[in-house]
């Protein structure tokens, strides 16, 4: 089969033009040599099957980003029938230079020069013929997001690859150093005529007030409050559909259905497997909202710009204003904003930002804590109760990411393009959303399921002991660690309920009530006789701290690749969690004796 | 003179980018290359990054990266690049 690769420079629609190409068929898949999964996808061109290869974005073949590594390496072992390089039309002045280079690679190339209709609202003029005679290859001229030019990028691929023959590229290409400096100017003043003055008048107003010293900040944060309120005020009802449609679906159906099984195997199966499948379900409309919001960040320009108004602050952390916006995000649910930290493109960066947000204090949790703060302290302690566990997550969040800023090196510059304003387009967004969610099931999911069910063994084994009891697997754990809980105020009961709420956070209540033994409405009356106020605080102190929930777990195993990372993601929180409700329960232990 | 000590508004021509090759080439790949013409647009507060305009990109760049690229300031009256 024939095979293409797509090269170019970040935030030039290199991806927009591979899904344009490849629909949605696009799969991840691994190459040798390369850790890094690539999207790849056949399709017919002509009468052929061909191969398409997305690389990551590259700003120059000789560099050494971690970006830059993967297509290099990529481009070392895998011989290519046809490269085809996508340059920004707007910014050929520099973006030439990689098409430079990639020619002396020796594969057959064509050059796409996308966002063309941006370019020509500016006044740039791309004289093709004089442009293909200055580099010797075909050059195409499109807009990928609006599908313009397409069908003579398929033309001209189908072209090309008639007869192409595979070719490795020219290895010694990547060691040297080039001097294409004066041959760029030259090509560019011969194919490229633009206006003597070009500025994106309509960016630049918009800049002058969002970019604005004083008013820059306060309307970043604005606009993220925005964002955070669009996706979870219309994500949490459609959450709450998916749980009540599960739920009339065991009543209705799955209870009858399995009446007659043994109830081990019964409970295995509803309490098990069914109800992990609905925690994997229940993250979809998430996931799909916040990509289409992130889309919008992303593609309007505006993420860039965040990382110009936070990156005074951030960078200190050793995190750049991205992680800022993820941290920010994590606060509606961690396991999105997990996948988006893939924005960063450097590995320390994105690991470091990843280690920080699972102290976001999520939805989820906020749960259980107005429940908590309501059951156990005043009205007029209660909320004050509740802004100091959100400034415990900040705290945590930034400590994190100052104790492990060495280990977890950001290895990239920061040096971000600063894209005009641009409308992003629905199908784009859609598209987006469909492969996150499809991802996520499929990586997550089996992962997520498996702790469903460890969890549900632990709480029902022995099968004649009540659930979730002393007896249980479960209680004789939390007996065992009762010298290690007891200490920060949080008696086995309790314990028993963290180690449900390492399922999800949303279980928590149920299981107090399950661990009570009451109704979840006389819950709050039972525990606010049986523990005091200062139990309560060192118990969500805890819960805000350690491990959010699986998902989030599998999520850090299905970005980071690594099961280092994922047990360092684990146990730091744990570690941390206990020290921060140690210190405090006894500190306050002491204080009020 | 250097990049992060250019003034807000004033434009200068490049010299040329110091540094590392890993980094120098990621900086001239923006467009930062000797003989461009370059301006700052705006500075963010508290030593954070500088909007850099060269030729059709705007960039944002931190100061202990602006302090590779050398530039001579263009002389007053020069048009903005």
């Amino acid at each position: 089969m024939k095979r293409i690769a797509i090269v170019g420079l970040p935030n030039t629609g290199k991806s927009t033009l591979f899904n344009r190409l490849t629909g949605a068929s696009a799969k991840v898949g691994n190459w040798p040599g390369i850790t890094v999964e690539l999207y790849s996808a056949r399709v017919i061109l002509g009468a052929d099957p061909v191969e398409i290869v997305d690389l990551p974005g590259i700003y120059n073949l000789h560099g050494f980003s971690e970006d830059e590594k993967v297509a290099r390496r990529f481009l070392e072992a895998t011989p290519l029938h046809l490269l085809v390089v996508i340059v920004n039309a707007t910014q050929l002045d520099r973006q030439l230079a990689l098409a430079l280079q990639a020619k002396e690679l020796g594969i057959p190339m064509v050059l796409v020069a996308n966002m063309h209709d941006e370019a020509r609202r500016l006044g740039i003029e791309i004289d093709r013929e004089g442009l293909e005679a200055e580099l010797g290859v075909p050059v195409i001229l499109a807009s990928a997001k609006h599908g313009q030019g397409l069908d003579e990028v398929r033309r001209v691929l189908t072209e090309r690859l008639h007869g192409a023959r595979e070719t490795l590229a020219n290895a010694q290409v990547f060691a040297r150093d080039d001097a294409i400096a004066a041959r760029l100017d030259e090509v560019y003043q011969r194919a490229v005529r633009q206006p003597r003055q070009i500025s994106n008048v309509l960016t630049d107003r918009i800049d002058v007030v969002l970019l604005h010293p004083t008013w820059g900040l306060p309307l970043f944060f604005l606009s993220m409050l925005l964002v955070f309120e669009a996706v979870y005020t219309l994500g949490t009802p459609l959450q709450d559909g998916i749980a009540w449609l599960l739920a009339h679906a065991r009543e209705m159906a799955l209870d009858d259905a399995t009446a007659r099984w043994p109830a081990v195997l019964r409970s295995f199966a509803l309490d098990g497997m069914f109800e992990g499948a609905g925690t994997v379900l229940s993250f979809v409309p998430i996931i799909v909202l916040f990509f289409l919001f992130m889309g919008i960040l992303e593609d309007s320009g505006y993420l860039s710009r965040a990382a110009f108004l936070m990156d005074a602050f951030m960078s200190r952390l050793g995190l750049d204003g991205r992680a800022f916006v993820m941290q920010l995000m994590g606060f509606g649910c961690n396991v999105p904003a997990l996948m988006g930290t893939r924005v960063m493109r450097s590995r320390g960066l994105r690991l470091l930002t990843m280690l920080m947000i699972p102290f976001s204090l999520c939805s989820a949790r906020l749960q259980v804590f107005v429940f908590l703060t309501t059951a156990i302290f005043s009205p007029a302690m209660a909320p004050f109760v509740l802004f100091s566990l959100y400034v415990a997550s900040f705290g945590a969040g930034f400590l994190t990411a100052l104790l492990y800023r060495r280990g977890l090196r950001n290895t990239e510059p920061l040096l971000l393009e600063l894209p005009p304003y641009r409308f992003p387009t629905t199908r784009q967004m859609l598209l987006r959303g469909w492969q996150e969610t499809s991802h996520f099931i499929r990586e997550a999911g089996p992962l997520i399921l498996l702790g469903v069910v460890l969890v549900w063994f632990l709480t029902h084994f022995p099968f004649d002991a009540a659930p979730a009891s002393a007896e249980t697997l479960a209680g004789r754990i939390a007996a065992f660690f009762a010298p290690v809980f007891q200490p920060i105020g949080i008696d086995s009961l309790l314990t028993v309920a963290l180690l449900f709420g390492f399922v999800a956070k949303e279980v928590v209540l149920g299981a107090l009530a399950v661990i009570y033994g009451v109704g979840e409405d006389s819950l709050a009356g039972v525990m606010a006789q049986r523990i005091d106020g200062l139990q309560a605080y060192s118990f969500m102190l805890f819960v805000l701290i350690y491990t959010p929930c699986l998902s989030t777990v599998a999520v850090l195993k299905q970005e980071s690749r690594s099961w280092a990372f994922t047990a360092l993601a684990v146990a730091w929180p744990l570690l941390l969690a206990w020290v921060a409700s140690f210190v405090f329960y006894r500190t306050a232990v002491w204080l009020t004796a | 003179m250097t990049l992060d000590q250019l003034p807000t508004g004033e434009s200068a021509t490049v010299l040329g980018v110091d540094g590392e090759p890993a980094l120098r080439m990621r900086i001239e790949a923006m467009g930062l290359r000797a003989g461009r013409r370059v301006a700052v647009v705006r500075r963010a507060r508290l030593g954070g990054p500088l909007q850099v305009r060269v030729g059709l990109t705007d960039l944002i760049i931190r100061p202990v990266q602006a302090r590779l690229v050398r530039l001579t300031i263009d002389a007053p009256g020069t048009p903005p690049p």
